[in-house]
C-alpha cells in the first residue's frame, strides 16, 4: 500500500530525495490510530540482542469483567494481525477470525474480553523491520534482529501486566498462533486457566521449513527486494512477496478442496488461449491472493516471521522431551486438528497430546472433519466452532468457581 | 445413569485419578467428577461423542484404545475403566495389558455370553444370539471376541492377573461372584464387572 502509493506520487530523480521522509510520514498516518503500548523495559531476545522501549500494537474486543476472569489472549498466525474481528481499520476488510470471534460467536465478545497483539517482527504497528530504529532513525529493515516464537510470547506478557490481568481464561490461536499457545503455556503455566492450540505443531517440520524457504527465496530473488532496503528505492518486492503468498496459499488448502472448488474450470468459458495468461480459475485465484497480500503485508516481515516459525522447536527447548515442557502444569488443554490439514497434520497435533498425557496434564483432543485443509481453522466449520465455544464456556464456569473459592 | 455405572462408581474411591476408555458421551465421567471429586480423563474413538464430552467440560481425547494407550505413563491413573468394550477390540489381550500397566487397578465389564438366554437362543433357534446387551446381528456386531464370565476369570488366572473383586448384574440386581457360585452366576448374569490388577 505505502510503496504502491509512493510509486505513483514520487517521480524518479529530483523528487526521490524527499520520498524517504514522505514515506515515514505516510506510514505514521496509517498506523497512528492503532492501539500501541510502548514497552519501557528491555527484552533479551533468543538471538542474544536486546530490544527496549519498543512498541507493541494490539487490539481488544469486549469488556474485562470485575474479577478479571474473562480475558482470552488470541495469537495470530503468519499473515494475521491484531485485528481479529470487526473491520480491520487499515485494510478495511473483515478481521481474520470473524468466524470465531465476535458477539454471539464461539469466542463471544459479549461475554469475553479478547486481546490480540501484533507479533514482534510484524508489520501492523509492533516493533519489526518496517519500524524505525530509534538508534539510527532509519527503518530497521534487515538490521532487525531475528526473533523467535518465544520472543513474541515474552513480549506479550508486558501487555497483560499493563492491562492488569494476572491470569487469563484462555490462550488460543491456529497455526503459528498455536505455536505461541504452546510456548505461552510452557513458559507461563500459571498465567492461563486453559489453552487451545489449533492446527499446529510443537516443532516445525522439514516440509514446513521447506515451504517457508521457498517463500523467502521468492522475496529475496525479486530485484526490488534490494537486500531488504526497498524502502530506499520506492520499489517494493511485490512480485516476490506475491509468489511467496501464492505458494503458501496452496499449502493452506487441500487437494480435494481445490478440486471441488476449481477443478479444471476455465477463467473464460470456451477454449484455451494457448498463452501463459491465467487460463484456469485456480491460476487467477492464486494471482489474486498474491496481489491482495502485497497490499497489506511487508516483505521483510514475511522473512522474519517465517524464520521464527522455522526456529520453533519446543521439544528441543526441553532437551528432546516435549513432556517436560508441560511438567506439573494445571492448565487445561484442548488440542484441535483438521482431517485434511497436511501442513500441520493430525499426527503432529497428536504428538502434543501425547506429550501432555505423558506429563499428566489435563488434555482434550479432537480432529475435526473438514476438506478445507489448514485454512479450516479460519473458516465457518460448525463442528469446530462448536467445540471451541463449548470448551471455553465450560472453562469459564470452572475458572469463575475457582476464583470465588 | 445405568446400573453398571453405579456399580463402577461405587468401586472407585473419591479423589482418585480415573481413565475411562471408551467413555462415550461422558456419563460415567461426569458422575465421578461431580459426585466423587475424581480427576477423570477419557478416551473415545467417535468424534461426535468426544465433542459432547468437551462441551460438558470433560477432558477427552479422540482416539482408538488399540493404538493410543501407549502414550499414558505407567500407573498414571488409580483406575483404568473399560466398560463393555473389551470384546470389541482386535487384540483384547494387548489392550488389557496396557490397562493393567496404566492403572494401579483396572475395572473391566463384559457382556456375559454364558447368560442362559444367550445359551438357549443358540441351542433352540440355532442363530447367533440377540439380547438387550448384544443387540446386533452377527454381520454388523462390533463384538469380535465374546466371552463368558467363566472365560474371563480363567483368562485372569492363566495370566496371573489378580482379581480383587468380581461382581455381576442381572436385571439391575448386583451380586458378588465367588468360586462357589461361579457356575450359577455364569448362567444367570447379563454382565460381569471385575476389579483387577
Amino acid at each position: 500500500m505505502n510503496c504502491e502509493r509512493l510509486k505513483k506520487t514520487a517521480k524518479k530523480g529530483f523528487f526521490a530525495q524527499f520520498s524517504w521522509a514522505f514515506f515515514l510520514f505516510d506510514m505514521n498516518k496509517e498506523t497512528k490510530n492503532i492501539k500501541k503500548l510502548i514497552i519501557d523495559q528491555s527484552l533479551e531476545l533468543d538471538c542474544g540482542k536486546t530490544i527496549k522501549d519498543f512498541p507493541l500494537a494490539y487490539e481488544t474486543y469486549g469488556t474485562l469483567n470485575k474479577s478479571k476472569t474473562n480475558a482470552i489472549l488470541v495469537f495470530h498466525a503468519l499473515s494475521g494481525d491484531q485485528f481479529v474481528t470487526n473491520i480491520n481499520p487499515i485494510t478495511k476488510k473483515k478481521g481474520w477470525w470473524t468466524t470465531a470471534v465476535g458477539p454471539g460467536k464461539a469466542i463471544d465478545t459479549d461475554k469475553f474480553f479478547v486481546i490480540c497483539v501484533n507479533v514482534l517482527g510484524g508489520c501492523m504497528g509492533s516493533i519489526g523491520p518496517k519500524e524505525i530504529n530509534p538508534e539510527t532513525n532509519e527503518l530497521f529493515a534487515t538490521t532487525f534482529p531475528v526473533i523467535t516464537i518465544k520472543d513474541m510470547v515474552k513480549a506479550q506478557i508486558y501487555l497483560l501486566e499493563h492491562l492488569g490481568i494476572n491470569k487469563l481464561l484462555s490462550v488460543t490461536g491456529g497455526s503459528m498462533g498455536g505455536m505461541q499457545v504452546l510456548q505461552f503455556a510452557s513458559l507461563y503455566p500459571d498465567k492461563t486457566y486453559s489453552a487451545i492450540p489449533i492446527a499446529c505443531s510443537a516443532s516445525h517440520s522439514a516440509q514446513n521449513i521447506a515451504f517457508n524457504e521457498l517463500g523467502r527465496q521468492a522475496i529475496m530473488a525479486d530485484p526490488n527486494w534490494n537486500k531488504g532496503n526497498y524502502f530506499k528505492t520506492n520499489l517494493s518486492p511485490d512480485k516476490g512477496l506475491a509468489v511467496a503468498r501464492m505458494a503458501a496459499h496452496i499449502t493452506y488448502l487441500s487437494d480435494k478442496g481445490l478440486q471441488e472448488k476449481f477443478g479444471r474450470k476455465l477463467q473464460v468459458k470456451g477454449n484455451l488461449k494457448f498463452s501463459f495468461d491465467a487460463d484456469f480459475q485456480i491460476e487467477s485465484y492464486l494471482r489474486h491472493q498474491g496481489s491482495v497480500f502485497v497490499d497489506r503485508f511487508d516483505a521483510n516481515s514475511y522473512l522474519y516471521i517465517t524464520r521464527a516459525m522455522d526456529y520453533f522447536d519446543l521439544t528441543k527447548q526441553f532437551n528432546g522431551n516435549l513432556a517436560n515442557a508441560f511438567k506439573k502444569t494445571k492448565t487445561k488443554f484442548c488440542v484441535i486438528s483438521f482431517s485434511s490439514d497436511w501442513l500441520y497434520p493430525t499426527k503432529e497435533n497428536k504428538e502434543i497430546v501425547i506429550a501432555l498425557n505423558a506429563s499428566g496434564a489435563n488434555v482434550s483432543f479432537v480432529e475435526i472433519n473438514s476438506d478445507k485443509g489448514h485454512d479450516s481453522f479460519l473458516l465457518d466449520i460448525p463442528e469446530f466452532l462448536k467445540t471451541l465455544g463449548e470448551f471455553i464456556n465450560s472453562n469459564y464456569k470452572e475458572f469463575n468457581n475457582e476464583t470465588r473459592i | 445413569m445405568k446400573q453398571e455405572f453405579n456399580v463402577i462408581s461405587q468401586i472407585i474411591q473419591n479423589n482418585k485419578r480415573v481413565l475411562d476408555i471408551g467413555c462415550g458421551d461422558g456419563t460415567l465421567m461426569q458422575y465421578l467428577k461431580s459426585n466423587q471429586q475424581n480427576d477423570v480423563r477419557g478416551l473415545e474413538p467417535q468424534k461426535n461423542l468426544v465433542q459432547k464430552c468437551i462441551a460438558k467440560g470433560l477432558s477427552v481425547i479422540e482416539g482408538d484404545a488399540e493404538k493410543e494407550l501407549a502414550q499414558f505413563p505407567n500407573k498414571s491413573f488409580d483406575y483404568a475403566v473399560l466398560s463393555q468394550t473389551l470384546q470389541a477390540f482386535l487384540t483384547p489381550e494387548e489392550v488389557l495389558k496396557q490397562l493393567l500397566r496404566i492403572g494401579k487397578q483396572t475395572i473391566v465389564s463384559i457382556p456375559n455370553f454364558g447368560y442362559w438366554k444367550v445359551r438357549l437362543h443358540l441351542l433352540f433357534k440355532g442363530t447367533m444370539p440377540i439380547t438387550k446387551n448384544l443387540p446386533n446381528e452377527w454381520y454388523n456386531t462390533p463384538n469380535l471376541h465374546m466371552c463368558t464370565i467363566q472365560d474371563f476369570v480363567n483368562f485372569c488366572n492363566k495370566k496371573n492377573i489378580k482379581i480383587n473383586r468380581s461382581l455381576c448384574l442381572t436385571n439391575e440386581k448386583i451380586s458378588e461372584i465367588t468360586n462357589k457360585n461361579m457356575f450359577y452366576k455364569n448362567m444367570l448374569s447379563q454382565l460381569g464387572i471385575f476389579l483387577i490388577q
